[in-house]
């Protein structure tokens, strides 16, 4: 069979033709099903708030980070290159460099930060990881599956926050004592902040929440106007670490 | 099989060499049974420096293996008879290179096992998904291009036509191989050392200066070693190709540092301070860094003189100095000095461990023994048709 230049162009064109249709069709019948979902449940979106005020009051507090290490089964390495964190502390001038002018009577710049994973609304680890071993969920939570994560770390590279850990060695021997209601994590493989999603899926708060002696992380859906974070964020002035990024990060800091 | 049998037939230097080769490939092989077994641990990078030598590898040998363009191009579309003889060498450099650098992600894996998760779940927004895409299709596309052409070489045949349209594909398909690879470091929010537009633009500046570089390293070689010429013409239209880019890639680098510099912006500069100057008491790649930007003016010193490029001895000198000079901007400066310092500000020391080493060069061991079978199996060809030719002509 001989194809000329014109039935080629008419194929082509028509091949195009039945894909803008099919593209146009599939977006129809999205949206239609799309807005019922909306309807059917309250939309959840889970932030966090941290009062620094708060966090400063008990001097070299750790009990949010205890807590967490302690629940999500995270090894101790002492080389910090092998380090794997869920939250830990900065100090400020670290975490929201050039946010201070230099001339307060009271410098917060060494006062530590507690950080974790953002759970960005568009979070740069889920858009280039190659396996979709890390995703978004619908309640905003950025989820790790560490058994289909291959362990190539462009996460770690795309995560302006550097909330990702990798396990260099196995993690197994290094943990203090292991919790058995959750997983233990091979080497090779990434991991970060889960937002407690175990506890939370049993409507408990997150560990670091609860284990707050002073109440400085308040928990809750961002999408709720009347949560606690939400009557927080209406009246205060908080900040998010890097928002110029466009990630869109969902814990806020009050100063 | 594919004229593997040519590759093992050869005399006590070919043995000897193949045998080294060997060697090392199984020192790498070992060490990459230390690490499979205790974890990307025993290498020296860490939560900071997430990404060390073997991605620095990896980027650079894409370079490597796109460059086969700067032969193929001028010989299939501009007709350039001369480069008749080395377009083989160009493609069968492509095809070691490739599988260097798809053994240098792999043995950057965490979860090696785990690689086909690629395949069973791909991620179209990933430029990872992009880079096994162009990769795979390339290494194909030079796979058939050499066989092909090859097989046509030995039994004095015209090559079939179907196969003209695949290697004008092989053009495109090579400079999109390095343009996704740089593409997977220039789109990270946090990074601002790999966020400038230039990137792919600079790597396929320096992949057509480096490739070239080794293609004529190679030429020399075959000539003293096997008695191979690949005609005076055509060294001296690669070192003319090699210089062209070599100029455009240095004047990519004084754009890019222009606007670092000029802007001034701490976040931008900090990068470059840490690779040119030293960061907070880190000075340990400055050396190396201006040791890159010595050998690359030196070369350009030798390659824009015509006199100096025709000489043979300081050609040579110049292709070292090209070659090393991107190696070290490749394949040290640029992963390493994406990272440091890290989004978080600290500056880590990454120094790559013997075991890392040791894999390393298990790959470029690997990578020559390919291009010496290859090369051999041309050659063998080359000589047999020569013969039969000569016998014709009595």
């Amino acid at each position: 069979m001989k194809i000329t230049r014109k039935d080629f162009l008419r194929l082509s064109g028509l091949s195009f033709l039945a894909a803008g249709a099919a593209g146009a069709a599939r977006a129809i019948a999205g949206r239609g099903s799309s807005a019922e979902g909306r309807q059917a449940a309250a939309p959840v979106r889970w932030g966090m708030v941290v009062n620094l005020e708060k966090c400063r009051k008990e001097e070299g507090c750790d009990a949010c980070i205890g807590a967490c290490n302690t629940a999500h089964n995270i090894p101790h390495f002492s080389d910090p290159r092998h380090e794997v964190k869920w939250i830990w502390t900065e100090p400020f001038g670290t975490v929201f460099p050039f946010s201070q002018s230099g001339y307060a009577e009271r410098s917060d710049v060494h006062l530590p930060v507690p950080l974790m994973c953002n759970h960005c609304a568009d979070p740069p680890c889920v858009h280039v990881c190659p396996t979709q071993a890390t995703w978004k969920r619908d309640d905003g939570i950025v989820m790790m599956d560490w058994h289909r994560c291959i362990g190539c770390r462009y996460c770690m590279a795309a995560c302006p926050y550097g909330s990702r850990s990798f396990n260099w060695l196995d993690p197994r021997p290094a943990i203090a004592s292991i919790n058995p209601d959750f997983p233990t994590r091979s080497k090779g493989v990434v991991e970060k902040c889960n937002f407690c999603e175990e506890r939370l899926a049993t409507g408990i708060s997150p560990a670091c929440v609860e284990a707050c002696p002073e109440k400085a992380l308040v928990f809750g859906n961002l999408a709720d106007p009347d949560s606690e974070p939400r009557q927080l964020l209406r009246t205060r002035f908080a900040i998010q670490r890097e928002p110029e990024l466009g990630t869109g990060p969902s814990v806020y800091y009050l100063v | 099989m594919f004229m593997f049998e040519r590759a093992i037939t050869g005399g006590r230097r070919y043995w000897t060499w193949v045998f080294c080769l060997l060697g090392v490939i199984a020192v790498g092989f070992f060490s990459y049974m230390h690490q499979l077994n205790v974890g990307l641990g025993v290498t020296g990078m860490g939560r900071d420096v997430s990404w060390g030598l073997y991605i620095a590898q990896f980027t650079f040998f894409v370079g490597v293996a796109a460059s086969a363009v700067m032969v193929v191009l001028p010989y299939y579309l501009h007709d350039y008879k001369q480069f008749g003889r080395i377009t083989i060498l160009g493609e069968f450099l492509a095809i070691a290179a490739v599988i260097m650098c798809i053994l240098f992600i792999f043995v950057d894996l965490g979860q090696p096992a785990r690689v086909f998760n690629i395949v069973l779940y791909p991620t179209p927004w990933s430029l990872m998904f992009w880079d096994m895409i162009s990769l795979g299709g390339y290494l194909l596309l030079n796979i058939v291009i050499s066989l092909v052409m090859l097989t046509a070489e030995r039994e004095e045949i015209p090559a079939p036509g179907w196969i003209r349209p695949v290697i004008l594909l092989s053009i495109p398909w090579a400079v999109s191989i390095h343009t996704v690879t740089a593409f997977l470091y220039s789109g990270l929010p946090g990074r601002s050392f790999w966020l400038t537009a230039i990137l792919a633009p600079r790597f396929l500046a320096s992949a057509f200066a480096s490739g070239p570089a080794l293609l004529i390293l190679f030429c020399l070689a075959l000539r003293r070693l096997a008695g191979f010429d690949a005609g005076e013409q055509a060294i001296r239209k690669l070192a003319v190709i090699m210089t062209y880019a070599m100029t455009i890639n240095v004047f990519f680098i004084l754009v890019e540092a222009f606007t670092v510099l000029y802007s001034r912006i701490p976040a931008d500069t900090e990068h470059l301070e840490y690779l040119f100057l030293g960061l907070d008491g880190n000075y340990h790649l400055v050396p190396w860094m201006w040791l890159s930007i010595l050998f690359a003016l030196g070369a350009l010193t030798l390659l824009l003189v015509p006199a100096w490029r025709t000489s043979p001895v300081l050609l040579l000198v110049a292709c070292v100095l090209v070659f090393f000079s991107l190696w070290l901007d490749k394949g040290l400066g640029m992963i390493v000095g994406g990272f440091v310092p890290s989004p978080l500000g600290s500056v880590v020391r990454y120094t790559p461990t013997l075991p890392e080493w040791s894999i390393v060069a298990g790959i470029w061991a690997l990578g020559a023994l390919l291009i010496t079978m290859f090369y051999k199996i041309m050659l063998s060809v080359r000589r047999e048709v020569g013969e039969e030719a000569l016998a014709v002509s009595h």
